[in-house]
């Protein structure tokens, strides 16, 4: 107009006032790593506000555990983390053994040490390998899993099965090793290192690896206290903290080895963390070898909690009688609470049982690893891009079986 | 590990005479008994705490005894991996109680309290955020609660005439079944088949 009135509201600058952009992540989404759903706020590309959503993979497990006997609830935790199965059964078995006051045989307490670091490998060389993959290579799955195959192969020797082991019992283990398969077991931990330095070539000096994950996610000591972190996302940040070292429990005390730890608490850190971990658990495989053959033994503390003698079976009535009743009625747990928590590969997975003196719990939580690190989703990719977000994910470790439950 | 335990049991309650109802030692273990009103200043006092240090909140977790007046157990795990040691604060509430919120003190507790909620419906006073965590959109009914049962109350399927998911009344084939596997010698609270006639006199 003439007079000059007329203010700056042609289409242009009505355009300039961008509203922030909320898209949805997940979730069936392959960089969720599970059944993820993440609402994201987004200011161009750079994460405002991140929403997770979880609980689509909510299976009720501690309701169920309610209604079933201590044995009969073992294999649920199998199916938390499955990635690693045996470092959550030991959880359980621990709470049961602290309640009841069992002590295990020397020779179960070393299979146990034993299998919990090939789980930790297990987890390592999946997290390590498909972390790569969401940020871009795919040549590291590949590789890894055909380790992790291997793995599998000496969980099935040592129980049947490839993931759903229920191999630790409270009282020991299940059944014995045999001596072959802990032959194999050390050939396999002589030809690993190699197997990781190939991996190890593949990413650690990487550019396009490197740059989407150093300075990417950066936890301060701070974070760690404040979101309740454990784990590697601990160790990343530079604080030896490793419940195998602090508060040891089953026979870590005896065993030699390093915890490796980061610096700048980044995402490449973490990597690197848990690449040395690797190597520093087929140290402890190793150890566990030589120490399992100078241990015979029995691998069960035979008593009310544990299953008689097959020959025992045979010939005894009372075996016979203790062997029903073990698996119908279950052994009776005396009243009391107890949190039991070990160093699974993903951090602290604890259990926080509460007996009644029957043979069933009556109330079990079970704390996982990666639920505090996913609450700290929103915190950590605030501020960064939105190809980051999967990094972040990759980084924490995310297992959707051990955070719904 | 005991000896350490009882001392800090005793400077606590030493200390804080206000907070602490109680506190036992069991398996290791120190077990505080804290006043429901008096939570958020305790926890922020153990946090702060040179001696303590609780910096890590572990879990946060309920337990239901419906037989009580008292209904609820609301338990909180705490780590300190500097003094590495461990704690374990338990809060009485009935039902209709709500308890203050410690999200202010430790962030972490966020989810944790989510949770609770969403299992037990228990309620957090001044919680920025207190939405159904685990179940479905839209679920009701708090799941862990010993009144609720296993098999819940509604199931979901996919209707292919309307092409969605619908939710339905939970329609067992057979009833399901809690096993009660207890010798019939000890704590048998059922009249055993064939009997009946010994149970009448």
């Amino acid at each position: 107009m003439m007079d000059g009135s007329k203010g700056f509201e042609d289409a242009q600058t009505g355009e300039q006032q961008i509203r922030n952009f909320n898209i949805n992540f997940g979730p069936q989404h392959p960089a969720a790593h599970g059944v993820l759903r993440l609402v994201l706020e987004l200011d161009g590309e750079i994460v405002e506000r991140c929403d997770p959503h979880v609980g689509l993979l909510h299976r009720g497990t501690e309701k169920l555990m309610e209604s079933r006997t201590y044995l009969q609830n073992l294999p649920y935790f199998d199916r938390l983390d499955y990635v690693a199965p045996m470092n959550q059964e030991h959880a359980w078995c621990l709470a049961i053994e602290k309640l009841t006051g069992v002590e295990v045989p020397r020779r179960a307490s070393l299979i146990r040490v034993l299998y919990s670091e090939i789980g930790r490998v297990l987890n390592h060389l999946l997290n390590v390998t498909t972390q790569a993959m969401d940020v871009g290579a795919l040549t590291p799955p590949l590789w890894g899993f055909e380790e992790r195959e291997k793995l599998m192969c000496f969980y099935e020797r040592a129980c049947g099965a490839r993931l759903h082991a229920a191999y630790f019992r409270p009282g020991g283990v299940h059944q014995d090793l045999p001596a072959e398969l802990i032959d194999d077991i050390e050939a396999w931990a002589h030809q690993f290192p190699a197997r990781l330095d190939d991996i190890d070539n593949l990413l650690t000096e990487n550019r396009i690896f490197k740059q989407r994950n150093a300075d990417i996610g950066i936890v301060t000591e701070e974070d760690i206290q404040n979101y309740g972190f454990s784990g590697v996302m601990v160790r990343g940040s530079g604080l030896a903290w490793d419940l195998r070292r602090a508060q040891p429990y089953e026979c870590y005390d005896e065993f030699d080895f390093q915890i490796p730890v980061g610096k700048n608490g980044d995402c490449y850190d973490r990597y690197l963390v848990r690449m040395e971990e690797m190597r520093q658990s087929v140290g402890i495989i190793l150890q566990a070898v030589q120490k399992l053959r100078d241990c015979p033994g029995d691998v069960l503390a035979r008593g009310k909690l544990t299953p008689p003698k097959r020959s025992d079976m045979k010939t005894s009535m009372e075996a016979l009688i203790h062997h029903f009743k073990l698996y119908t009625e279950g052994f009776h747990v005396p009243a009391g609470e107890v949190y039991a928590a070990v160093e699974a590969p993903k951090g602290e997975f604890g259990v926080y049982l509460v007996a009644d003196g029957t043979n069933k719990p009556y109330r079990a939580k079970l704390r996982a690893p990666g639920f505090p690190h996913l609450q700290a989703m929103d915190h950590m990719a605030k501020g960064h891009q939105l190809a980051d977000v999967a990094a972040i994910i990759g980084t924490m470790d995310i297992v959707f079986g051990e955070i719904d439950r | 590990m005991t000896a350490v335990l009882q001392e800090l049991g005793e400077y606590l309650s030493l200390k804080r005479n206000d907070c602490v109802l109680s506190w036992s030692i069991a398996h290791d273990e120190l077990t505080v008994d804290v006043a429901p009103s008096n939570i958020e200043d305790f926890v922020e006092f153990l946090k702060s705490d040179q001696r303590c240090k609780f910096s890590t909140l572990v879990d946060i977790t309920g337990v239901d005894y419906p037989e009580r007046a008292k209904r609820f157990d609301v338990v909180y795990h705490f780590l300190s991996m500097y003094q590495n040691h461990r704690i374990r604060l338990r809060v009485s509430i009935r039902e209709e109680d709500m308890l203050p919120s410690i999200v202010n003190v430790h962030p972490s507790a966020n989810w944790f309290e989510r949770e609770v909620f969403d299992m037990f419906g228990i309620l957090f006073t001044n919680h920025p955020d207190l939405r159904r965590l685990l179940t479905d959109y839209g679920f009701r009914g708090y799941p862990l609660r010993k009144d609720f049962p296993t098999t819940g109350y509604v199931e979901v399927r996919y209707d292919e005439a309307e092409k969605r998911v619908v939710y339905e009344p939970v329609k067992l084939t057979q009833e399901y079944r809690q096993f009660d596997f207890m010798s019939p010698w000890e704590g048998a609270e059922y009249i055993l088949p064939g009997d009946e006639k010994e149970a009448a006199k």
